[in-house]
């Protein structure tokens, strides 16, 4: 039987109106809603074109490098004592991030809609380099809107993005960071709507693109359950990844979210600690359920439904929401969502390097955190994998900072 | 409940005049609740025939710069929802004829209960809502219980509403048509008068309902030139910026910031008077 007509699926989300549970939906100015649905309509032909897919096939191994591996941190699993940790090495993909394999899925789609503009926002500028990336690699021209506070604080890849051809402009509403560029993408959307394709980095967003993204990142999870069969026989014991809008850990969920003797573990920007008003950025943990950017999720906001602004040392976390599907899994409880502060994620990042050879990013190492405190927990024999989501070249600069080295 | 009939009033009479009606935005608590409330209350002396209030949001995202720094000025001085519904109430104990349509975002609603708000709202004396966020697909959320509770549910159309899906938007439409009258955000400018004319006339085709035109119409010549196509002409973001013109440099009001605003409005309604000249 198609799992995906299994009536008591997790993976059976989003139903036709783009919820998962309550979550999601299309939350949208009607300027863009025939817009929405055009996508929608797009996506549903180009998922069942095989041209498509086997475009998208060749580009994810000659261009993005995939598959991506599997490593055994060997070093790392010893430090800790107990289970055998793996990092699903996301790190080393083309532009150095998982955000490329959604980027190369949507500029697909751009392209068999016949749109000739990109727009997107980024956080920590990871994604904004990798719709740079396909957009030079297209041609397509490419507006990135970007937090001034992030354009400040991920520098490197602003330079890196105008490189590659991209238009970088500084948002300064609010606190200047991925939120404000969201809504100024979107701003941007409703005045170009005839010649311009939004593509959304994380899975987030109005009803298709929570969906959409999942699928375009789920190629992570599928890669894992092969080669971990392979590496160490049968399933890992627990999955582990970071969440801002959460694109990586849905990615590398979704496959295995059937699999009830899997344990999937969340780590959500702690920040200052949850107990600091406004001083993190755990939607999940330490928001209530709201609407904004087009779907129902858990956000942070304030008693009058206004949204906070949120905290997080990593640029990419730092977003008041998250991605309307790991709202539903939080409820169903399939996924345990936990928060990661700054100095455990600062510690993560240098233990990595320490024992592993391997900067990650700040977002991975909140990940890694989490890893941290569940391996000595869990018996010899066991394992975790890691999504190590991106590499942390970019934060070089900011852990010197916190750790009182100016660069 | 009885539903409100303050909206088709209004229009009707307009129209009996053979001219368009003025609706006035204003951000509700802009740029402090004492201000905004005399903005508010002499809205109809100055010759405004609707008044959308404003409810601030911190992410209003179909906005332009004018009105989400008009939201976030309100928002600082210490706004809230509930503070938008005491406007009102002050407001009716004055006037009972001139339509209220609270204009916003869903969340703040949401958080609320929408239940609960529909009924404190129209309590309120409230006519209407317009919800940018809430498009016809969602008519589950806020639009059916707003209807039930005798609220009009005033629907964006926009140039990217085709025929096809026109009759979809305005099948829960109550009050009135708000058309868009450019693909953009608030206080953008108005490509063509003519184009907006004929999305106008085919919009009536599908509805019986008043159509009003908005996004973009600055001056009185612009609202006396939209108003010959349009039975209603929307003036939002030049009244803000005529308001924060009259600030001081720390954005607070001054002596001149109530007058600033009702001066306009008298300009846009000596407009729509001769429009149909």
């Amino acid at each position: 039987m198609n799992q995906q007509f299994k009536s008591n699926s997790l993976k059976n989300g989003p139903d036709e109106n783009g919820r998962f549970g309550i979550f999601g939906g299309r939350f949208v100015a009607e300027t863009l809603m025939p817009l929405i649905l055009e996508l929608e309509e797009a996506y549903t032909q180009a998922k069942s074109d095989p041209a498509y897919l086997k475009e998208l096939g060749d580009l994810n191994a000659h261009y993005t490098g995939r598959p991506s591996p599997l490593y055994f941190a060997e070093r790392m699993s010893a430090h800790l004592g107990g289970a055998n940790i793996y990092f699903k090495r996301e790190e080393l993909n083309h532009t150095g991030s998982h955000k490329l394999n959604n980027c190369l899925g949507q500029i697909l789609l751009a392209k068999r809609m016949g749109r000739t503009r990109i727009i997107a926002e980024t956080g920590a500028g990871q994604h904004g380099v990798a719709t740079a990336t396909v957009c030079a690699r297209f041609g397509l021209s490419c507006v990135i809107y970007m937090g001034a506070t992030d354009v400040e604080r991920q520098a490197p890849n602003v330079f890196r993005m105008k490189l590659l051809g991209a238009e970088v402009k500084p948002v300064t509403a609010g606190a200047g960071t991925l939120k404000d560029a969201m809504n100024e993408a979107l701003r941007d959307w409703v005045s170009n709507v005839d010649d311009t394709y939004y593509l959304i980095g994380t899975a987030a967003g109005p009803h298709p693109y929570p969906e959409m993204v999942r699928d375009f990142q789920s190629v992570i999870g599928t890669e894992i359950r092969e080669q971990f069969a392979k590496k160490a026989g049968g399933l890992p014991d627990a999955l582990v990844a970071c969440i801002g809008g959460g694109s990586n850990a849905i990615g590398t969920f979704h496959e295995f979210l059937d699999e009830p003797e899997v344990k999937l573990y969340g780590a959500e920007a702690g920040g200052h600690g949850l107990e600091v008003e406004n001083g993190h950025a755990a939607s999940m943990t330490g928001g209530r359920p709201g609407i904004l950017h087009g779907n129902r999720t858990y956000l942070l906001q304030d008693d009058d439904g206004q949204i906070l602004e949120g905290h997080s040392i990593s640029a990419g976390l730092d977003y008041p929401g998250v991605g309307p599907e790991h709202s539903f899994l939080k409820d169903s409880g399939r996924v345990t969502y936990v928060p990661i502060t700054d100095a455990e994620a600062l510690e993560a990042f240098q233990l990595c390097a320490q024992l592993e050879g391997i900067l990650p990013a700040l977002e991975s190492a909140h990940g890694l955190a989490q890893v941290i405190k569940l391996a000595p927990t869990m018996e010899k024999g066991q394992s975790i994998v890691l999504c190590l989501s991106g590499r942390g070249d970019k934060d070089v600069e900011t852990v010197g900072r916190h750790l009182g080295v100016p660069l | 409940m009885t539903k409100s009939t303050r909206i088709k009033q209004r229009f009707a009479k307009c129209a009996a005049a053979d001219r368009p009606a003025l609706v006035t935005f204003i951000s509700a608590g802009d740029p402090d609740l004492k201000t905004a409330q005399s903005i508010m209350d002499g809205l109809p002396g100055a010759g405004a025939d609707l008044i959308e209030l404003g409810m601030p949001f911190s992410d209003p995202m179909a906005d332009g710069p004018s009105v989400e720094a008009a939201g976030h000025r309100a928002l600082t001085a210490g706004h809230t929802l509930q503070k938008t519904l005491d406007m009102v109430k002050s407001f009716r104990t004055h006037d009972d004829e001139t339509p209220v349509i609270l204009m916003g975002y869903y969340n703040p609603i949401y958080q609320r209960g929408p239940e609960t708000f529909v009924k404190e709202a129209r309590e309120a004396g409230v006519d209407g809502l317009i919800i940018v966020d809430l498009p016809a697909e969602e008519d589950d959320e806020l639009c059916l219980p707003a209807l039930a509770a005798g609220l009009n549910f005033i629907r964006l159309t926009t140039p990217t509403t085709d025929e096809k899906r026109l009759p979809k938007v305005l099948q829960n439409t109550s009050g009135f048509v708000y058309y868009v009258s450019m693909k953009g955000i608030t206080g953008g400018a108005i490509s063509s008068h003519t184009a907006v004319g004929e999305a106008v006339r085919a919009i009536k085709e599908h509805t019986e309902l008043p159509v009003a035109v908005g996004f973009g119409i600055k001056t009185a010549e612009d609202a006396a030139l939209i108003g010959r196509d349009a039975d209603g002409v929307v003036v939002g973001t030049a009244l803000i910026n005529a308001l924060v013109a009259s600030l001081d440099d720390n954005n607070r009001a001054t002596g001149t910031s109530v007058e600033a605003v009702h001066a306009l409005v008298r300009e846009l309604a000596a407009g729509v008077a001769r429009a149909r000249d």
